[in-house]
């Protein structure tokens, strides 16, 4: 079991929030902790709760449709321990020159929904926000402080894209399992409606 | 040998988007002609499973994209394809290269799981063994496309 939460990150539900109150039209597909959390304090067209998910594919399926809309902004959440299963999917946002997506990794340093086992990433140290932008992220930022994800989030969600934020967070040890809100086929209906409507 | 311009115009034909993939040697030289045609866009990814959610995401945002890989990809995609195909239920068509097929005595492994990988994920395929075999192709896509079916067309290859 990893040690007990660094008291200096930030919470994540308070982090959500904000973006929620910035988001705007923008879409936001949610994985993993992130996912938890979101459906309950976002209702809107354009979100798309991506469980059940193939571990670390959010970042994938959120530049498709970036690509698929390059005038529609999108924004991916996803773990650090999910990050780390597709690390090329970086790369590969930057090699096709998708600039309208935001890749939000919430760092807990753990594998949340499995119960708090500590991920290769936090044992090796890693500092994700240099590999996006040694592969070729335009804006990237880390955010240990509420209060400094506030005073930037609403200038960094507008600045040049790619974007790669990392939120650094506590982890959560309990009632960590991830329950399935149902069929994912309603969810997807409803963003592919939304999408085409905008 | 499939060359590019033919499976290039058949794709156009199909009114496909994007191509998603990775190379391998038998498709690789396709390359040139999908860069050159103005209707697909070429999408490179670094590992086979982005190609499955990639895609999903073009087809959500109302695309038309083709999966492209080495049965090896499809090997190691596993579990994006799962999810995409299954848990998502967004049925992508997949065009991939099948390693050594073309020596039957090749103790390729590749090779050996191929096909019985596919009947596993239960995903209609069909081997197209050589050029004038390409209009099955069309075919099997348009079954696909009709029947809101995932499918696969298997290409016929030597080594790797």
């Amino acid at each position: 079991m990893a040690s007990s939460p660094t008291p200096q990150r930030m919470s994540l539900v308070p982090a959500l929030e904000i973006l929620r109150d910035i988001r705007e039209d923008r879409v936001v597909i949610t994985t993993m902790s992130a996912a938890r959390h979101w459906p309950q304090i976002s209702h809107h067209a354009l979100d798309l709760n991506y469980v059940p998910s193939s571990m670390g594919q959010g970042t994938s399926l959120a530049q498709g449709i970036a690509m698929a809309s390059p005038q529609q902004e999108v924004i991916v959440l996803n773990g650090d321990g999910s990050l780390l299963m597709n690390l090329g999917s970086l790369v590969t946002i930057c090699a096709n020159q998708v600039s309208n997506i935001t890749v939000i990794v919430i760092d807990n340093g753990i594998y949340e929904v499995t119960g708090g086992q500590q991920t290769a990433g936090a044992m090796a140290n890693v500092d994700y926000a240099a590999m996006a932008r040694a592969a070729g992220f335009v804006t990237v930022a880390t955010f240990e402080q509420l209060t400094a994800w506030q005073g930037a989030a609403t200038e960094v969600l507008s600045s040049p894209g790619p974007r790669f934020l990392l939120w650094r967070v506590h982890p959560r040890y309990e009632d960590f399992h991830l329950n399935v809100p149902g069929p994912i086929g309603p969810r997807l209906d409803r963003l592919r409606e939304a999408l085409t409507s905008c | 040998m499939i060359d590019g311009a033919a499976i290039t115009t058949l794709l156009k034909s199909l009114k496909v988007s994007h191509v998603v993939w990775v190379p391998d040697s038998a498709l690789g030289p396709w390359e040139q002609s999908f860069a050159e045609a103005p209707e697909i866009t070429l999408v490179r990814v670094c590992r086979e499973g982005e190609a499955w959610a990639l895609a999903a995401g073009l087809h959500l945002g109302v695309k038309h994209p083709v999966v492209m890989m080495q049965t090896t990809g499809l090997f190691e995609s596993g579990d994006a394809l799962r999810n995409v195909l299954f848990d998502l239920g967004i049925p992508l068509f997949a065009i991939i290269g099948y390693r050594s097929f073309l020596l039957p005595d090749s103790p390729d492994t590749a090779r050996r799981f191929a096909e019985p990988v596919l009947q596993a994920w239960q995903i209609p395929y069909h081997v197209v063994h050589d050029p004038e075999e390409l209009p099955m192709l069309a075919e099997h896509y348009q079954y696909c496309l009709e029947n809101d079916s995932p499918g696969v067309t298997l290409i016929a290859e030597g080594r790797m």
